[in-house]
């Protein structure tokens, strides 16, 4: 097993000499995307307050480096990258089928129920 | 196992068995099944967290002025304290992938010390975590909630926050918690608030230079709607109940009672799947230590588990985008 491992990472720009220096530096790969969160979200910088899709960017980008970290755990920390590529989409678009649908149903109904309580007769602070 | 199997004489078809199309075997396979379960159950209390923010938007929170506190030090610290969470997490995913590794190699000792530093670096996210849910509990300004059960906050007029302890006139006071013991034994109540409404309605009409914070978000700067003299002054007197400090199931200081329960209800669930973690990666040490894995040839009990605990460490990388950075 040891010498299976796929040891290119950012599609083969950085690649690695042993498992072990990967795991090393995928984590500091990772410590800096939560460094940069965390300025992010100390300082909230004016630029990124505006909005984009109905979103916030800041938030946008905290997601989108949020799933690229998730990528990284997944693909190196958890091995996805040394498995066959039928057991990578069972499990991965599973899984991201199924979020992507609760998350849209969900939030969708929060956002009714929202305007329900800016718009209509329904008093709930008083 | 071999010798267990019938031979059904279909060996060399493709349906026959004894092939592994996956490459992988049933344990680890079903480890993979089980996370993607697991989390599709995060999804839903994610997405639901969503749900309430989503239909509470005004008036939810903002996380820096909630989680605020470095153990240790006073003072005004957001983001900090979590930030070390996450890397002390993320840190102990990394002994863990290499015990994984290490076990690849047939290397016990090294295994052994890897495992041993993924359970200390358990043992210290839970011990922050109960830090967090402590200071939590506890709060620190106190607050004043409303009949829509909303909440009110006090600043002074630079719009720093000021503590109700700050300015509430203290009076003699004759209400006693009621206990179980000495009363009606099948009634109590929580511990009573160290300040009656009356007594911060006194102290706010004594101090001239305190205001009343809402907990509605102004669109523009994105900070909390803080009103002039007269309209706090209003504001308490005609929509303020109760006194509030920190944080329980039916009211908290920060804001909407479901901000407090989804974080308990969240990461408590989160911190669970820790605790498991850390339950399951003492086992896999003591396995380790006892040879085990040496005697049965293989550390794929390490990888199984490892999955797991980076799935922990997965969930948490989105708990820690959404409860303190979105």
């Amino acid at each position: 097993m040891a010498d299976t491992h796929k040891l290119e990472i950012f599609r083969g720009l950085v690649k690695f000499k042993s498992n072990t220096q990967k795991i090393w530096g995928v984590l500091i790969f990772l410590s800096i995307v939560t460094a940069i969160e965390v300025v992010l979200g100390i300082y909230k910088p004016e630029v990124l307050n505006g909005h984009f899709m109905g979103m916030k960017i800041l938030n946008w980008i905290f997601i989108i480096l949020t799933i690229v970290k998730a990528y990284y755990i997944t693909w190196d920390f958890m091995h996805m990258r040394d498995e066959t590529a039928s057991l990578r989409r069972m499990v991965v678009w599973t899984g991201v089928f199924l979020i992507c649908y609760i998350i849209f149903i969900i939030l969708q109904e929060g956002q009714y129920v929202g305007s329900v309580f800016t718009n209509g007769f329904v008093k709930h602070d008083f | 196992m071999n010798t267990t199997v019938a031979d059904t004489g279909t060996d060399e078809k493709t349906w026959g068995g004894g092939k592994e199309p996956l490459k992988a075997s049933y344990g680890k396979l079903m480890m993979w099944f089980f996370i993607t379960s697991d989390a599709l159950t995060f999804t839903g209390f994610l997405a639901s967290y969503g749900f309430s923010r989503f239909k509470f938007a005004e008036i939810w929170p903002i996380a820096d002025d909630v989680f605020t506190h470095v153990p240790f030090i006073h003072g005004n610290y957001p983001m900090i304290f979590v930030a070390f969470m996450t890397f002390i997490l993320i840190m102990s995913s990394v002994t863990m992938v290499l015990a994984v590794d290490a076990g690849h190699k047939m290397d016990k000792a090294k295994t052994t010390i890897y495992m041993f530093l993924t359970v200390i670096g358990g043992f210290i996210f839970l011990s922050s975590q109960a830090y967090e849910w402590t200071t939590f509990i506890k709060g620190e300004y106190g607050a004043v909630g409303t009949h829509g059960g909303n909440i009110i906050h006090f600043v002074d007029t630079d719009g720093n926050r000021v503590a109700l302890k700050d300015f509430a006139i203290g009076e003699p006071k004759e209400r006693t918690q009621h206990l179980g013991k000495n009363g009606l034994w099948f009634t109590s109540e929580s511990s009573l608030p160290s300040y009656t409404f009356d007594e911060v309605v006194a102290g706010f009409e004594a101090n001239e230079n305190i205001l009343v914070k809402t907990t509605y978000t102004d669109k523009e700067t994105g900070h909390k709607t803080i009103l002039s003299r007269n309209e706090s002054l209003k504001e308490l007197k005609t929509k303020g109940k109760n006194v509030v400090e920190g944080a329980n199931l039916i009211q908290n200081e920060y804001g909407p009672p479901l901000f407090a329960n989804y974080f308990f209800f969240i990461t408590g669930f989160h911190g669970f799947h820790v605790s498991i973690g850390v339950l399951l990666n003492i086992i896999i040490f003591f396995n380790v230590i006892l040879g085990t894995y040496e005697r049965r040839g293989s550390y794929e009990m390490v990888e199984k588990v490892g999955l797991y605990w980076h799935f922990v460490d997965l969930v948490w990388v989105f708990v820690f985008t959404f409860f303190y950075l979105v």
